[in-house]
């Protein structure tokens, strides 16, 4: 008796943990899934024509041209938005940690960044694009910037936040034992200590804004031109891939295969490149 | 001293650092207040757009109806809220057992060079634009449907419940449902694994130290300490898959209707705002109605999104959250 209860509980231990394994293999085969289909598909329809220059004439209908206006476009987009919310996102994560630490107003604050965080991004367009109406606004690179920054700064301040307290105690209570105040502690102690994860936080909004079509979908607009000024139209990434896959022609559908894989190049780029850095940064560190 | 720092007051004289240092905390503070305003402005702008329609319609006839013809001034959000529930139930039944295993898998019996294999593919997972996961939903997922799962379902003479249609086209809730359950099961793993790892090392040595193997470790003692946390990290992978707009829009056929089995094709929430919004101005109450749609996403995530986050804070306090 005694006997196969022993051998019972080990065959299910087996069985629960054949199904974990496969499951965890599930889960890795799907990406891989992804990344192959779109190398597969993007890299024969890759060109240097796709990257280096805008749609021509009858684009759409499989002429010449590329999406140079997407790519730039995608990059001011999500660039000057990355800067917006850094520049709100780096003081709200520095004054949480610094000033009020684990009073309520830092738990309001928190619960409201997690709830910010968890709203879809086509509220923040359909949002966006209802303030503009009421401004008078264009769908403009302005327009795709400002929202694009509303989503973002959840995504950055919750990730400093999160960083910020991998900060040891010690070294703000040296600070302010030899008489700095808060805001010099801040600025100069625990500023220097977190810029690894200020550099992550910041390339992870970034992956995150230009990635995102449907923000801009409505507040950027989209044209074949390169933008000039803030309140000119801006292609993005992800619409010319949606805009493209939406033709009947066979061409078209492969640039947009094409464009999928520059945008996944991007996104991965800037993934592994926020690991480097911060991986490099943190040597200089003090744990 | 210079002439002019002689008007100052006394204590701005003395300490100019303090001063700098109260003006500082002030216009941090000043700062936190904008996520309090955009929240609230987010609401207030919603509502007060949708309020012409609800002038017009009484709330019943809203979520209740079941014709949306805005030409005809009909306004029934009943089969873009239930394609919602639909395509997201959908999503999470497949998504979540393997996620919950994949965590406990990670957390409980993966060999540490494995952990730190698992973690970057996870990130990257979650890194991959929601475009991208549409584009392969229409190269992959689409066709299986449409070639292997629908002559399946025909195969039955009398049809499988939830599998009857007549749409041969693979776009569909199934495709929708599973390229939304790809893309929230690594976020399902990272917080179901951050809740684990959040258990005491302790309590695990206990359990094994008076001979329980590591199955029934997980069982008795780590499942009933984790199970809110576990449940709050699948609420937090609904609200998110509920919003969640251009992969699902890609291929889930978006044609109006109350959808009857998994292979229909249905119009979710976000896929209305998406397609129409900024076209058909000119239809009155169009725009509020599509604002509406926008205020019904945003009440539904908003619900899921403050339980489960109320949840996990109260669980773990201020551990840190990986996601």
């Amino acid at each position: 008796m005694k006997h196969w209860r022993f051998k019972r509980r080990h065959i299910s231990e087996a069985i629960v943990k054949f199904f974990m394994l496969l499951s965890f293999l599930l889960v890795a085969a799907s990406l891989i899934s992804i990344l192959w289909t779109i190398l597969s598909k993007g890299l024969p329809a890759l060109s240097w024509e796709m990257v280096s220059q805008t749609p021509k004439g009858g684009y759409y209908l499989g002429k010449e041209g590329g999406i140079l206006n997407a790519i730039v476009g995608s990059l001011l987009l999500a660039g000057g938005a990355t800067l917006i919310a850094l520049v709100i996102s780096l003081p709200i994560a520095l004054f949480l940690e610094t000033y009020v630490m684990k009073t309520r107003w830092a738990r309001y604050v928190r619960l409201t960044m997690d709830i910010l965080w968890g709203i879809p991004s086509i509220v923040y367009g359909a949002f966006g694009f209802t303030l503009m109406l009421s401004l008078g606004m264009r769908a403009s690179l302005l327009g795709g910037i400002i929202v694009l920054a509303l989503l973002e700064i959840p995504i950055m301040t919750r990730a400093m936040d999160e960083v910020i307290r991998l900060v040891p105690e010690e070294l703000s209570h040296a600070s302010l034992a030899l008489g700095a105040s808060k805001l010099e502690t801040a600025l100069k102690v625990t500023i220097r200590q977190m810029m690894p994860g200020i550099i992550t936080a910041t390339l992870l909004a970034f992956g995150r804004g230009i990635g995102d079509a449907a923000s801009v979908l409505f507040t950027a607009g989209y044209t074949d031109r390169i933008p000039t000024s803030l309140s000119s139209p801006t292609a993005s990434l992800p619409l010319a891939i949606y805009f493209q896959l939406g033709t009947p022609y066979p061409e078209v559908q492969q640039r947009a295969y094409a464009s999928a894989l520059i945008l996944t190049l991007i996104v991965l780029a800037v993934s592994l490149g926020s690991r480097l850095i911060s991986a490099r940064l943190s040597k200089y560190i003090n744990k | 001293m210079t002439a002019e720092a002689h008007k100052l007051p006394l204590g701005q004289r003395l300490f100019p650092r303090r001063q700098h240092d109260r003006i500082g905390s002030k216009v941090l503070f000043v700062l936190t207040l904008i996520p309090m305003i955009l929240l609230i402005a987010i609401t207030v702008a919603l509502v007060i757009k949708t309020l012409p329609l609800l002038r017009e319609y009484s709330l019943a006839s809203l979520l209740g109806g079941t014709e949306w013809k805005p030409l005809k001034g009909l306004f029934g959000y009943l089969p873009f809220i239930s394609a919602t529930l639909w395509v997201t139930i959908l999503a999470l039944v497949i998504a979540v057992p393997p996620s919950l295993l994949t965590a406990i898998y990670l957390s409980e019996y993966a060999s540490k060079p494995l952990r730190s294999v698992m973690k970057p593919i996870l990130d990257l997972l979650a890194a991959i634009p929601s475009v991208i996961y549409g584009v392969w939903g229409m190269l992959v997922i689409v066709p299986w449907v449409q070639n292997k799962v629908i002559p399946f379902a025909n195969s039955f003479p009398n049809g499988f419940p939830l599998l009857n249609t007549d749409n041969p086209t693979g776009f569909g809730i199934l495709s929708g449902a599973i390229v939304l359950a790809v893309m929230v099961a690594p976020f399902i793993v990272a917080v179901t694994n951050e809740v684990l790892t959040a258990v005491p090392e302790g309590i695990r040595h206990a359990s094994l130290a008076v001979g329980a193997t590591r199955l029934q470790t997980i069982q008795r003692v780590l499942i009933p300490s984790t199970r809110q946390g576990m449940f709050a990290s699948v609420v937090l992978g609904f609200s998110r898959a509920m919003g969640e707009t251009m992969a699902v829009l890609m291929v889930v056929g978006n044609v109006v209707q109350m959808p009857g089995s998994i292979l229909d094709a249905a119009y979710p929430l976000p896929a209305l705002i998406a397609n129409n919004y900024g076209e058909m101005m000119s239809i009155p109450m169009y725009d509020s109605a599509l604002m509406g749609a926008a205020l019904i996403l945003l009440v539904m995530v908003l619900i899921l999104n403050i339980a489960s986050t109320l949840i996990l804070r109260r669980l773990m306090g201020r551990v840190r959250r990986a996601w």
